[in-house]
């Protein structure tokens, strides 16, 4: 399947064609080390306003590093920085006009709410009736309005965050980046921060980078994903796509929850067979393969215990555990050596231990090459 | 909701308050009990009321002495509590040094009182102490077994010594728990370094803070060890705090009774003032 469909996933707000010089932040060749290690290797990435940029990977990935070194807070190893075209390399970052937000609620303990939003107002020496109006505003939109009085610590965890964000989007600044800004909410506030997200940053005109551990929250967002893997970028493009068409076994790895499912197969004829057993007759990209071995790929959810999609496939083994989420049920099991996992709707009772049927469908898998680059046929 | 009365469960509690009667009550039961009578000797006691506590209340000597004692507690609190905060910001927060600095910071905690003041004496005697030859070398006429000045800045520069490095090494441990987010915040708004020492650190560090001045005024209030084998509460009564003055009479006089009632008044007094400073210093926190 081709990857040059932009047509089908717009990036919402076009405003650059508004602008004299499109508005982006342009990392050439940008690499981070620290004495014997490789914290990022070099990295070409170009990010836009209209969308949140996402930086998707697991703890240590290099999420933290990559944006600290695009505010400026932590200094290149090698390439260079562009914002709006003008090389920032060299800015410091105070002068680079970017907002952040943290993990952890990083407010002025002795300000009141108020202060702390109006801190970086205060800083620019905007005018007393300026800030007024705009603390009045961010608060507004942040639903802090009620709390303006109070201190951090008075507040709950999801206020501490709302009024960290409303001190970073007050300031109108260019290059605002967030950096796992939900993971240390509970559930429901964090349910809830992420449906507003998107709503705050619609109407303006800035960069927004936001690094996540969940997949499901890059899908939710929609916008642009990076995927990275011990500080490599394997893959930057619109989210669906770099879900739907992963380049390689690592992103398909990374932006996968649970994890993808591996089998090795082997291509021999017309037909592929799994170490396990079972063979089926190649159709679509796996009809392009050459005989020989492959990695096969297939996410959770395509792994069902009732018979369903373009090319169902009988598969069994051992289940390991089972577990109910929701509406969902999720199977663990024993296939070929590896451990799978099953995802599907409705609740299927099984037997841990026992040896249970399931079917997968390998019109959706994914192959890859013995270097893991996916086949694209 | 329903609870289980189980009275077994003061069996718990029994050890605690035998060991707190013995090595706390009953002695200070024994104290009250001195305070509040006479003796000439023979063992025997007569009901004496309030008469020691008037008798304390009203002498010269114990106000002289409170007030020896609280310029000596506001003293050093204002040397010790801005050094050790001073110390702990130039303190490496990551690194080998962090160690070494740690250790040799907790050297002077780790040295017993009594060697303190042993130490100090010779160390200041104007004649073989280093610290005494040598200003007396470079033009000062220093000393400090004389002169009350003398002794008052060799006590005070002893107790600096040996206790600043309590509050270093509390202020310390609230750096280090300070996320580095707050710092790169920080650097985002462009904060000068007095600004995030005043609004990041400060309120970061109060509680720890709160923690070191209390310790460092009670300890400092109940003061014996050191200045009693450094001077010994001399030259004549100049440097003779609280404590080095109630020894004397308890010991020296073995005058119970007032002894006794100058106890209680001195132990009451650092109840009130360590109430005093927690429930300012925690005000804030509670609004």
């Amino acid at each position: 399947m081709p990857r040059e469909t932009p047509e089908l996933y717009p990036r919402f707000g076009a405003r650059a064609d508004k602008c004299e010089f499109p508005m982006a932040l342009e990392l050439i060749n940008v690499s981070k080390r620290v004495g014997a290690d490789q914290h990022i290797y070099p990295t070409d990435l170009t990010l836009e306003p209209g969308c949140l940029n996402i930086l998707l990977g697991t703890t240590l990935s290099g999420k933290t590093t990559l944006m600290q070194m695009m505010a400026g807070l932590d200094p290149l190893t090698t390439g260079s920085l562009r914002f709006n075209g003008q090389d920032v390399t060299k800015t410091p970052v105070q002068k680079r006009n970017v907002s952040m937000v943290y993990q952890q609620f990083i407010n002025y303990p002795n300000f009141t709410v108020f202060e702390n939003i109006a801190s970086p107002l205060r800083v620019a020496r905007v005018p007393e009736t300026d800030i007024k109006r705009r603390v009045g505003e961010m608060a507004e939109l942040m639903k802090l309005s009620a709390m303006l009085d109070r201190r951090p610590s008075e507040l709950s965890g999801g206020q501490q965050q709302r009024t960290a964000m409303a001190r970073a989007l007050v300031k109108d600044a260019e290059l605002v980046l967030l950096d796992e800004p939900l993971a240390n909410l509970d559930f429901k506030l964090r349910e809830e921060l992420r449906d507003e997200l998107p709503r705050l940053f619609a109407d303006r005109n800035c960069v927004v980078v936001y690094a996540t551990t969940e997949p499901v929250e890059a899908l939710l967002f929609a916008g642009n994903t990076a995927t990275l893997h011990e500080g490599c970028v394997t893959q930057f493009g619109p989210t669906s796509d770099v879900y739907r068409w992963p380049q390689d076994l690592i992103t398909a790895q990374v932006f996968s929850e649970p994890p993808m499912n591996q089998a090795e197969v082997i291509k021999s004829g017309g037909s592929l067979s799994l170490a396990g057993g079972a063979s089926w007759t190649a159709t679509g990209t796996a009809a392009t393969l050459g005989d020989g071995r492959y990695t096969m790929g297939l996410r959770p959810h395509h792994v069902t215990p009732k018979e369903g999609g373009g090319q169902p496939v009988k598969v069994s083994g051992e289940v390991l555990v089972t577990e109910l989420s929701g509406s969902e049920s999720v199977i663990h099991f024993k296939l070929g050596g590896r451990a799978w996992v099953s995802q599907s709707h409705g609740i299927h009772p099984v037997e841990v231990g026992g040896h249970e049927e399931l079917y997968a469908d390998v019109a959706e898998a994914f192959y890859f090459d013995q270097t893991g680059q996916r086949i694209t046929g | 909701m329903n609870k289980t009365e189980n009275q077994k469960a003061w069996f718990f509690v029994l050890p605690v308050l035998l060991l707190v009667a013995f090595n706390a009550l009953v002695p200070l039961m024994t104290v009250v009990n001195y305070s509040v009578q006479e003796t000439f000797g023979d063992n025997t006691f007569f009901w004496a009321g309030v008469l020691w506590f008037e008798e304390v209340m009203n002498s010269e000597r114990f106000h002289a002495a409170l007030g020896r004692q609280l310029f000596f507690t506001f003293t050093i609190l204002a040397i010790e509590i801005p050094l050790g905060v001073a110390i702990a910001l130039t303190m490496p927060r990551k690194g080998i040094w962090v160690s070494v600095c740690l250790v040799l910071m907790a050297l002077p905690l780790l040295i017993p009182w009594n060697v303190v003041g042993a130490m100090w004496n010779i160390f200041a005697l104007p004649d073989i102490g280093l610290l005494g030859r040598t200003l007396n070398a470079i033009g000062f006429d220093y000393n400090y077994t004389r002169q009350p000045g003398d002794a008052w800045f060799t006590l005070i520069l002893m107790d600096v010594w040996h206790w600043t490095s309590l509050v270093v090494l509390l202020s310390y441990a609230g750096l280090v728990s300070i996320p580095d987010a707050y710092y790169q915040a920080a650097k985002i708004d462009g904060a000068k370094p007095f600004a995030i020492f005043r609004y990041i650190q400060l309120p970061k560090m109060k509680r720890v803070l709160t923690i070191a001045i209390l310790l460092r005024f009670m300890d400092s209030f109940n003061i014996y060890t050191e200045p009693s084998v450094l001077t010994g509460g001399g030259p004549g009564n100049s440097t003779t705090l609280l404590s080095i003055d109630l020894v004397k009479i308890a010991l020296g006089q073995f005058d119970l009774g007032p002894a006794a009632a100058m106890s209680l008044i001195y132990f009451l007094i650092i109840l009130l003032m360590s109430w005093v400073f927690y429930t300012l210093m925690m005000r804030n926190e509670a609004k």
